[in-house]
């Protein structure tokens, strides 16, 4: 795990996609489960409904005092609209994934591109639960918490009844992200020709 | 369960931790109107109160339910209500009654952007005035705010413990921010939370004045239905209950009911003071916005900027000594605030030093940055 005393991390996406609830799964984990300090907002009222969606994770050793996201470490689009609106304050050596099926202009060349939704349609046969492959991968390729946390607090907060949908959902997104080796990425998201201008 | 068993680390809301410390402070009822951002209080007490022989009930608008926590609260049962800006304007005036009669009971207000129906999903601080003056008449008031999710559940607690010890309604003043933002907490034992209950009479029925003054200034409160018979009026009345309207008895209630609070001075009010010891610029902030506070004085020290900040959880009484001596340590304070500067009013009252107090307003229904304070910092 990355030492550093404040990580952040942002979900988005569209309203429908699960993208807060991914989020809240990700907070108890770190919180309840890994015992970390984290705090998680999330877009609320007429945004939440439809339209773009976003959730963000702060996490700290230590206390946390602004609650929400100033410098994102890593971002998760799952959607083009998401990914052009909050791809802006990204830390250059951020990490950007992306569901490759619905972003097709990925902004960086230090991105994961992988396809969530569509990995969640052939494997579980529900798209409703990329959002879940989406966090398996989140998780894994954050470093910030155990995956038996994620999966614990996933079982914790997940409808009675889809258990098993949902954990399958996040574990098939934690290998897909497994095959992902980060050190092939360039450092920044920046490219050379970019910072020499 | 609703009431925490053991030590524990938790993600909660604010909403939801408010709820936790209102059922470990031992409320037994709630009576409400669901309102955005304060619903998920009302939500989740319809489920939990119950599970502990609790009594939720929805009422038809927030006029009722400050009259239903009233009467609950005199037939010895902790209540509490929780609402929003518009709610907030009806519950005043009823307030008032639980002000005369010496209700204990506990409000909160979930602060979003006003006035009127205004913002109802963003965050805002603008009804911090009106938590200390809006029902009518000179009356006395303890107004607490929460910054986080830990504070929700700590003050909260507090809020009971106050309103019981000095027979007076409390007001937590909370925000969108802190109402929706999940934390990890710990929660505590049961068994290490302080929890106040009101004194009872320990004289007989037919010796009992139920506004009889004592050396607290707290008259002992008797539970409907116990036997001891008294009469309940929101005119001023005498130490048996009944309306009075001899000066004597007039100034001599009425000043028992502010000195109560002016007595407990020392007890009520709470601030938190951060980096202060070598501070020569700080920053006064509460609810949300000390969290940007926090981290706008970190961020400074970084750079060589010796910047302290003063939490203020209690908001009235205003904590005025805690105020006085940052002002006088200070050759600058910033008050940033989600309202037109309502605390730096009562800030600039007490500024007996002349000291340079900079305000920062921001009123769009956005949380203030930790970047705004800081450039105030910076360009001091």
């Amino acid at each position: 795990m990355k030492s550093r005393s404040r990580y952040e991390i942002r979900f988005s996406g569209s309203g429908g996609q699960g993208i807060i609830t991914a989020a809240v799964v990700m907070a108890d984990a770190i919180g309840a489960f890994d015992g970390k300090n984290v705090c998680q907002t999330q877009s609320y009222g007429p945004e939440a409904r439809g339209g773009k969606s976003k959730a963000e994770l702060v996490i700290s050793d230590g206390p946390i005092d602004y609650p929400k996201a100033l410098q994102v470490d890593l971002l998760l689009a799952m959607t083009q609209a998401a990914c052009d609106a909050y791809f802006f304050d990204l830390k250059t050596d951020g990490l950007l994934i992306v569901d490759s099926g619905l972003v097709e202009q990925v902004p960086t060349s230090r991105a994961v591109s992988l396809p969530f939704t569509q990995i969640a349609r052939q494997q579980i046969g529900r798209e409703l639960v990329a959002n879940m492959v989406a966090l398996g991968a989140v998780g894994y390729l954050s470093g910030q918490v155990s995956l038996e946390s994620l999966h614990a607090a996933l079982l914790a907060r997940v409808p009675k009844g889809t258990e098993e949908m949902n954990r399958k959902a996040l574990q098939a997104g934690i290998d897909a992200a497994s095959k992902i080796d980060l050190s092939t990425l360039p450092r920044s998201i920046i490219s050379d020709w970019e910072t020499e201008l | 369960m609703g009431v925490s068993e053991g030590p524990r680390k938790v993600l909660l809301q604010g909403n939801e931790a408010i709820v936790q410390g209102a059922l470990a402070a031992g409320c037994r009822f709630f009576a409400g109107y669901p309102i955005t951002p304060a619903s998920e209080i009302s939500e989740i007490l319809s489920v939990q109160l119950p599970l502990v022989g609790g009594t939720f009930i929805q009422m038809e608008d927030e006029i009722a339910s400050m009259g239903a926590i009233i009467g609950a609260s005199l037939a010895g049962v902790k209540s509490m209500t929780a609402t929003s800006g518009p709610g907030f304007s009806l519950i005043q005036e009823n307030l008032g009654y639980a002000c005369i009669t010496e209700a204990p009971c506990v409000i909160v207000n979930v602060m979003r952007g006003g006035p009127s129906t205004g913002l109802p999903t963003n965050v805002a601080q603008g009804d911090v005035l009106m938590a200390r003056w809006g029902t009518h008449g000179d009356h006395p008031i303890i107004v607490l705010s929460v910054s986080s999710v830990s504070e929700c559940f700590s003050v909260t607690i507090k809020a009971f413990n106050l309103s019981e010890k000095f027979r007076v309604p409390v007001i937590i003043l909370s925000d969108e921010v802190v109402a929706h933002t999940r934390e990890s907490v710990v929660l505590p034992n049961q068994s290490e939370i302080q929890v106040f209950d009101r004194i009872t009479p320990s004289v007989p029925p037919e010796w009992y004045k139920p506004y009889a003054d004592n050396n607290r200034g707290v008259p002992d409160m008797a539970a409907m239905g116990d036997g001891y018979r008294h009469h309940v009026t929101g005119l001023v009345h005498d130490e048996r209950g009944f309306p009075t309207q001899q000066p004597k008895e007039v100034e001599q209630f009425l000043n028992r009911l502010h000195s109560k609070i002016t007595k407990g001075f020392s007890e009520i009010v709470m601030t938190k003071s951060f980096d202060m010891e070598d501070a020569d610029v700080c920053v006064i902030a509460y609810g949300s916005v000390a969290r940007s506070a926090m981290r706008a004085i970190k961020d400074a020290r970084a750079q060589g900027i010796k910047a302290g900040m003063v939490q203020l959880v209690t908001l009235f009484p205003f904590p005025r000594k805690v105020v006085d001596s940052a002002l006088r340590q200070c050759k600058a304070v910033i008050i940033p605030e989600m309202n037109m500067g309502q605390i730096s009013r009562e800030i600039h009252r007490v500024n007996q030093a002349g000291t340079r107090i900079i305000k920062h307003n921001r009123i769009d229904g956005h949380l203030i940055t930790p970047n705004e304070i800081l450039k105030h910092l910076i360009n001091l």
